[in-house]
């Protein structure tokens, strides 16, 4: 198996584009990716795309066809599947790209992510992310998806020291990175009031714990790291790829407040790389609610089961912090195009080790993390990036 | 002898009070009361309706006595209110109690003596040795229009009577009907409230029919008044019940475990079979009860009852195992009169 | 959900009809028919489970989607029934505060749903103080 490199990035603005189709976004974030990284269509050996549900947004499904069609690469008669796992089909169409570089069964591959979620109306666009979780003994018995991870805080919070409003404070410090990226959804900060005053949805999680629906696209490409320098001058290692998965129910689980497959996933990614946790510089975790934040930096290894509500409140995840977390803005600032989702957090690592990420970077990054998780934690994707 | 093996009732927590829904409709509470002898009513949660109700009624029968579901051979759903026009609430009773699916089915309709009419049913099921059990359902979910003087009585609660020969707790010696057609009270297909006569409905309708049956009865069972320790009388409103058992002979004693409407209103399809449920809830071996239902369209179905020491053998029924009426009446939750309409949908929303 | 979807479960949606594993003792609901401990080597029976159980977890839902905006604000939990199994269902109380965790609840039949003024009723189970 031989090492992979990110030789091209591209993401589009996410937010609510009434103008713009499932089609345009990510041909827009596919032409970026490839002219960043010097390429010609034809090079493209493979494309992965991760999204959830073009079916129930826009009754769409053959998404790998329609994809490599609109890039113009359906002539070429590239192989372009779809991968789907929920908020992780981006993580997850990062890693099959990866393994098929890795593998050699491709030499440039492209992997993409892309959902357009707002041509439905509320009732419906909710309605199709239930389907992350048990459709059959969740959603159906009344179930909604804040309200399964509004039940992981009830949980967390009765049984580890964490306030309501440290809690918010995942909140702001994503709303303050969000403003300083581009392509975040949401580009205002935000105050304790905000969050604590913003409408309930289910308790304790209100409005501004949770991630907005949202359109967007984005789009990265792989090469073998042998090679990479023909691309680009700045190649961005894959030091590890990693999955693992767990029970889809969140009654079914071991342990309410920990997602095993974050754990899984996390140590798995760290032998691979064989790297410890002070080794990460920086980490994009999957902050679907402010709650998964909390539990994902827990879950992966970088302090203990109850610590990281105290240590967000103490700035040790901030911009400027020991571990800087979410400096894209996380889901919450950015957006949730569910499908992107997984993509984005790999441009935002890139970014961070090319040193291109403006008014948020980490000084001296060299080594960056991201996870990604599907529903309520029965898929993750983990993967650590490093400079060359 | 035909009796009844076990019984339970269930009548929803959400309670409304006369006075708060003659508030709305500007008319005068005190009037009201006074003249219907009825001080509040019971509403259903959001999520009730007359299935949930008959499930529940059942339930709480088999709680207190656990039968062979297989040996259930027949239920009957007596209401006014089945949540479907077509597919019968008895079915979806059968599967929540694991009877199906060696059964026999099927929903009734007479006003509010649905249920007794199933009585009658799984008697003679039960009698011919046709069955070994029936269950007897009558629930409701009562509608009045807004603004009516039906609106003031019109309740939810069922009571499920599971009918054999096999140990009664207590023994129905006898039944007898007296049914005329007579539109007293109705309500056509497709129409959301029912309609009623007026003072019509007094005469002609309830004492016409509750004491054809009630004499029939005395005179077919050789019996007096006297001769019973308790006595239920359909209950639409206090008044109604009060004034036939004067007129034929009953004592306000007699009819007072039985008299529930003051508290409950009218259950409708409920009504006189959870008077008798919370006559069961206090009789002792050897009580004899006398039972006169009425559906309005119209008839009486009237029952002779003897209470057997079953009722007290802990090995064979547990009368404690399930709540009791009064249990289910204590602990209501009041609500105003735009929660009422939101949970009896009268509401009118986008769908 | 569909018809022939929901009336597929509907022996354990109204009664709770699940499954227990004889090898190592499990009981699950939702019914599996492969013992995740176990896999080929369980052995797995029916079991109907009582109704008890206590509260694990909850959130009271305020926001909810159409199928159930009617009930707003509900509870949602996940129960743990008597014999182990853990499933979510609502808890039908008046006053949400009233719910903490370890509440001994029992079971109910109550409505689900219904699939529009015209379309089939869906039954189930949900849970209320015990």
């Amino acid at each position: 198996m031989r090492d992979v490199a990110v030789i091209g990035v591209g993401c589009t603005n996410f937010g609510e584009w009434w103008d713009r189709s499932f089609r345009n976004l990510f041909v827009e974030a596919g032409v970026m990716a490839i002219e960043d990284a010097n390429l010609a269509g034809e090079q493209i050996d493979a494309m992965y795309v991760g999204n959830m549900s073009a079916g129930r947004f826009i009754e769409q499904e053959h998404i790998g066809a329609l994809i490599a069609d609109y890039s113009g690469l359906a002539t070429e008669n590239i192989p372009s599947t779809r991968v789907e796992a929920a908020c992780a089909s981006g993580g997850l169409a990062f890693r099959e790209a990866v393994i098929a570089v890795a593998s050699g069964m491709a030499n440039i591959a492209v992997a993409a992510g892309v959902e357009k979620m707002t041509d439905v109306d509320t009732s419906l666009s909710t309605d199709a992310l239930a389907a992350a979780a048990d459709r059959e003994w969740e959603g159906f018995v009344g179930a909604t998806f804040p309200g399964l991870y509004a039940m992981i805080a009830t949980d967390y919070m009765h049984r580890y020291p964490l306030t309501r409003e440290q809690l918010a404070q995942v909140a702001i410090k994503n709303h303050y990175n969000g403003a300083r990226n581009p392509i975040a959804q949401f580009q205002k900060e935000i105050t304790l009031d905000t969050v604590l005053n913003s409408t309930m949805v289910a308790d304790p999680l209100r409005l501004f714990d949770c991630s907005p629906i949202t359109d967007g696209a984005a789009a990265v490409v792989v090469a073998p790291l042998e090679t990479a320098k023909k691309y680009t001058d700045t190649p961005i290692k894959v030091l590890a790829t990693a999955q693992a998965s767990d029970t889809i129910a969140l009654h079914d689980r071991r342990d309410i407040s920990t997602l095993d497959a974050t754990v899984a996933a996390g140590n798995r990614a760290f032998k691979m790389a064989g790297l410890e946790r002070k080794d990460i510089d920086f980490v994009e975790v999957h902050d679907c609610f402010t709650i998964a934040e909390i539990c994902a930096i827990e879950d992966l290894g970088f302090c203990k089961k109850g610590e990281a509500g105290r240590l967000t409140a103490e700035g040790y995840t901030a911009l400027d912090g020991n571990l800087p977390v979410n400096t894209s803005g996380g889901l919450k600032a950015c957006g949730h195009p569910v499908g992107a989702t997984g993509i984005k957090q790999v441009y935002e690592a890139v970014l961070q080790l090319r040193g291109d990420a403006g008014k948020r970077q980490v000084a001296g990054a060299e080594i960056g993390m991201t996870q990604n998780v599907g529903g309520t934690g029965a898929t993750v994707a983990a993967h650590i990036f490093g400079r060359t | 002898m035909v009796g009844i093996i076990t019984y339970g009732a269930y009548i929803p927590r959400y309670r409304i009070k006369l006075e708060e829904i003659a508030r709305v409709w500007g008319d005068n509470a005190a009037d009201i009361t006074g003249g219907l002898g009825v001080r509040e009513k019971s509403l259903p949660d959001m999520d009730e309706d007359t299935a949930t109700i008959a499930v529940e009624a059942a339930r709480n029968a088999l709680l207190r006595r656990d039968l062979d579901r297989d040996a259930i051979g027949a239920i009957y759903v007596g209401s006014e209110s089945h949540p479907y026009a077509v597919k019968p609430t008895a079915a979806t009773v059968g599967a929540a109690i694991m009877a199906t699916p060696v059964m026999t089915a099927a929903d009734y309709e007479f006003a509010c003596k649905a249920g007794t009419a199933a009585m009658q049913t799984c008697m003679g099921l039960v009698g011919s040795g046709m069955v070994k059990y029936g269950v007897a359902i009558g629930a409701d979910v009562a509608q009045g229009a807004p603004g009516d003087a039906l609106e003031y009585t019109a309740a939810a609660g069922g009571a499920a009577m599971i009918i054999g020969n096999d140990d009664p707790i207590a023994e129905i010696n006898r039944t007898c009907s007296f049914t005329t057609d007579t539109p007293d009270f109705w309500r056509r297909e497709g129409q959301a409230y029912p309609r009623h006569g007026g003072r019509f409905t007094g005469d002609p309708g309830y004492f016409k029919h509750v004491q054809g049956a009630a004499r029939m009865m005395l005179e077919q069972a050789g019996t007096k008044p006297s001769d019973y320790d308790y006595a239920i009388f359909h209950q639409p409103n206090a008044k109604f019940p009060q004034r036939v058992a004067g007129m034929l002979g009953f004592t306000k004693e007699q009819i007072t475990p039985g008299l529930v409407v003051p508290r409950l209103g009218n259950t409708y399809s409920g009504a006189s079979m959870v008077g008798l449920a919370a006559t069961l809830d206090i009789a002792k071996p050897g009580d004899r009860i006398f039972v006169t239902s009425f559906g309005s369209g119209a008839g009486s179905d009237a029952f002779d009852i003897t209470v057997t020491d079953r009722i007290l053998d802990e090995a064979v029924f547990n009368r404690g195992a399930a709540p009791s009426v009064e249990g289910l009446l204590a602990n209501p939750i009041y609500v105003d009169y735009a929660r009422y309409a939101k949970h009896k949908g009268k509401i009118m929303v986008q769908k | 959900m569909s018809v022939p979807r929901f009336w597929r479960k509907i022996p354990q949606r109204y009664n709770l009809e699940g499954t227990h594993c004889e090898v190592c003792g499990r009981y699950f609901f939702p019914p599996r028919n492969l013992c995740p401990d176990c896999r080929r080597d369980g052995k797995i029976v029916g079991h109907t489970f009582k109704g008890t159980g206590k509260i694990v977890t909850y959130s009271v839902i305020r926001t909810a989607s159409d199928q159930f905006a009617d009930l707003t604000p509900y509870v949602l939990a996940i129960v743990e029934l008597e014999e182990g199994a853990r499933m979510t269902a609502q808890v039908v109380v008046e006053n949400p505060e009233d719910v903490y965790i370890g509440m001994p609840v029992k079971s109910v039949f109550r409505r689900l749903g219904t699939d529009g003024e015209s379309g089939v009723i869906s039954y189930g189970t949900k849970f209320v103080p015990a």
